[in-house]
């Protein structure tokens, strides 16, 4: 009765086979653990509880699921075009950049506006950068998986140069510091925030966010022919809907919505410029998109669950030592066991 | 400048290098086309890279062996190899994702276990250098090419071997079949997903023994995330060098004298800055990924499962 049930909720279905996945992924860290010649219960208190045992465990979990929501949709758009966009980190790295540029540039217009400036600019600066492989992929067929995680090394690097010459602040030079970042970017363009916390604005613009991909992929046409081009090529083919087109478009929504992330968390965390601003969020989305089944629905359930992984890691590295590298390896094996137990989910075609 | 780049002993060092750089390039896009060329692309090649660069160097610390630490790369590669054939060959699982999972997770767990074990940045002894007798003393190609470890020497004999297997054995004649036409081969005989399997553990091997040689052969410690990108770019030489040995030999060549042209100028210090050069090898590798394609299309079974007897 309960399959049954289950079997007409496909998402739900979905959702708890991932996690399955995820706790079968924990089961083998544990052992890892063992093997490295850790406790994993000393390591697993903190890692699962610690984002719970808080005000600030609770906030914080907030402030990494929002990145997490924003790529995941992005990485959602792409995969379900039939672009495997692993780009996002370079992506959010290229918004955050141009974000910080603008706002800097244009730093005597009022602060609304030029909220609004950082916007566009995050949107675009990660949509141009999705672009590169996108325009390679529809156009010649070059492999975007390569192409873009190449692009988030040259990402990161050109990040590293632009803080250390031409964007660093101009008190680090005077002061004779010289530590890596940008100068701080106006009041004015800071994101409102909850009193006391890091918690910021951006939550509601990922959540709208959430609502408009959801409209835009199934109630759009052009959302339609993604799906379909990322479904069935040749059959977008005979029915007229040209695949180039639509896979560029895919990726520069998808790339642009990393940016997007990027330009909030410069207005809504960092205020400025840093080394490692993307803090992995990039890799991890990709995990967020896949365990939420690609579905705004399930990846909004998903960025708070990986948000509060990620506040967890920082507990448990802090309070008992252990590496937060662990969570990465938990990831990784939530992805090969998310994709390894689709065979078990193509039931409906 | 001019002057600098021109001058004999910045030619030699640059060359010397790039041979020593093409050792890892070859392992592992040598490894990636026997898996490709029967139908499996392995994404994970960087995961198990990284684990084979932390295992080699964990066994070779504890040994005081760099033979050893050689022997447990390939050992972790061939087990992530085997578990990659699995979510492959059998769970049918989307080539794509599942390799950046195995990516994720090599980084991860390299990571973790280097903090676990060592804690702190340590080196081993690694391999030395070896002068081959006579050829060594020759001007310009003395130190450019006889004056390696012995590593080095089996990564260039690995083309030829791998060409021989490729194309005047059985066995190649199978694997290519497979990658090409699973059907067909499955048809002859050809036990397809043993085929497959094969090719994707010593794929595997072969990535797990280029993360070794970071480690015990080139740079003589781990650092997290050593490959900074290597596997990645050993899969799109694969692309290059049109699935065959000696395209991938040219590949690793160009890519490698660019790195280690970096690399020098990095030493000699010419203004530009650090980030700049080290972003020269991830350009030349998207421009190589743009103009590789179109010229040939590579395995036509690539990447898409097979199943006996039709879906």
């Amino acid at each position: 009765m309960v399959t049954s049930w289950l079997k007409e909720r496909p998402l739900l279905n979905d959702m708890l086979v991932s996690l399955l996945a995820v706790f079968a992924a924990f089961v083998v860290g544990a052992g890892l653990l063992v093997l490295a010649g850790a406790d994993p219960l000393v390591a697993y208190r903190p890692l699962l509880l610690g984002a719970f045992s808080s005000r600030y465990g609770i906030t914080e979990t907030l402030v990494k699921a929002t990145p997490l929501l924003l790529v995941g949709l992005g990485i959602a758009v792409a995969f379900r075009g039939g672009i495997l966009n692993i780009g996002a980190e370079g992506q959010l790295i290229v918004g955050t950049i141009a974000t910080t540029w603008v706002v800097l540039a244009f730093k005597g217009l009022p602060g609304p506006l030029l909220l609004l400036l950082a916007l566009a600019a995050g949107f675009l600066g990660g949509a141009l950068w999705g672009a590169v492989p996108g325009v390679l992929k529809a156009k010649i067929g070059a492999n975007e998986i390569l192409i873009t995680i190449m692009m988030n090394q040259i990402a990161a690097l050109l990040l590293g140069f632009l803080i250390r010459g031409p964007m660093i602040d101009a008190e680090e030079v005077a002061y004779g510091t010289g530590y890596p970042q940008s100068a701080l970017i106006p009041e004015g363009s800071w994101l409102l925030r909850l009193p006391q916390t890091r918690l910021h604005a951006g939550l509601l613009l990922a959540l709208l966010a959430a609502f408009l991909v959801y409209v835009f992929l199934w109630r759009t046409t052009l959302g339609y022919q993604i799906r379909v081009v990322g479904t069935n090529p040749q059959a977008a083919r005979y029915g007229g809907i040209s695949v180039a087109r639509n896979l560029i478009i895919a990726t520069c929504i998808s790339s642009g919505l990393a940016g997007l992330a990027g330009m909030i968390e410069v207005t809504g965390v960092h205020h400025r410029l840093l080394d490692g601003i993307s803090a992995g969020y990039g890799f991890t989305a990709i995990v967020v998109a896949l365990f939420g089944k690609l579905h705004p629905l399930g990846i909004i359930p998903a960025s708070f669950l990986f948000g509060a992984l990620l506040v967890g890691a920082d507990m448990m590295q802090r309070t008992v030592g252990i590496p937060a590298g662990l969570v990465n390896s938990i990831q990784g094996l939530v992805v090969v066991f998310v994709v390894s137990t689709e065979i078990w989910q193509r039931r409906r075609a | 400048m001019v002057e600098q780049l021109l001058a004999q002993g910045f030619i030699i060092g640059v060359l010397a290098t790039s041979i020593r750089l093409t050792a890892p390039m070859l392992f592992a896009a040598l490894g990636e086309m026997f898996a490709e060329r029967a139908g499996v692309l392995n994404l994970g090649v960087e995961g198990i890279m990284l684990m084979g660069a932390y295992f080699a160097f964990w066994a070779s610390f504890t040994s005081e062996s760099p033979w050893l630490g050689l022997v447990a790369g390939m050992a972790i590669g061939g087990l992530m190899g085997l578990g990659m054939a699995f979510i492959s060959v059998n769970l049918r699982a989307n080539q794509g994702i599942s390799g950046i999972g195995i990516y994720l997770l090599g980084w991860g767990l390299s990571s973790l276990f280097f903090r676990l074990t060592f804690g702190a940045i340590s080196g081993v002894a690694g391999f030395q250098p070896v002068n081959i007798p006579i050829l060594s003393a020759i001007p310009v190609l003395g130190p450019v090419l006889f004056q390696h470890n012995v590593v080095v020497y089996i990564a260039l004999l690995l083309v030829p071997l791998s060409y021989v297997v490729l194309f005047k054995t059985t066995f190649g004649l199978s694997l290519r079949a497979v990658g090409e036409n699973p059907e067909a081969a499955d048809t002859m005989g050809i036990q397809v997903y043993l085929i497959q399997y094969v090719c994707v553990i010593l794929g595997g091997i072969l990535a797990g023994l280029a993360g070794a040689f970071l480690t015990v052969g080139q740079m003589n410690m781990f650092v997290d995330n050593i490959t900074a990108g290597r596997g990645f770019i050993a899969i799109a030489l694969v692309y290059f060098g049109r699935w065959s040995p000696y395209g991938i030999l040219a590949g690793s060549f160009l890519f490698s004298i660019v790195d280690a042209l970096q690399m020098w100028m990095q030493v000699i210090g010419f203004g530009v800055p650090y980030e700049v050069l080290v972003m020269q090898p991830y350009i030349l590798t998207v421009l190589v990924l743009a103009l590789a394609v179109g010229r040939s299309g590579g395995p036509a079974a690539l990447s898409k499962p097979y199943v006996r007897g039709g879906t």
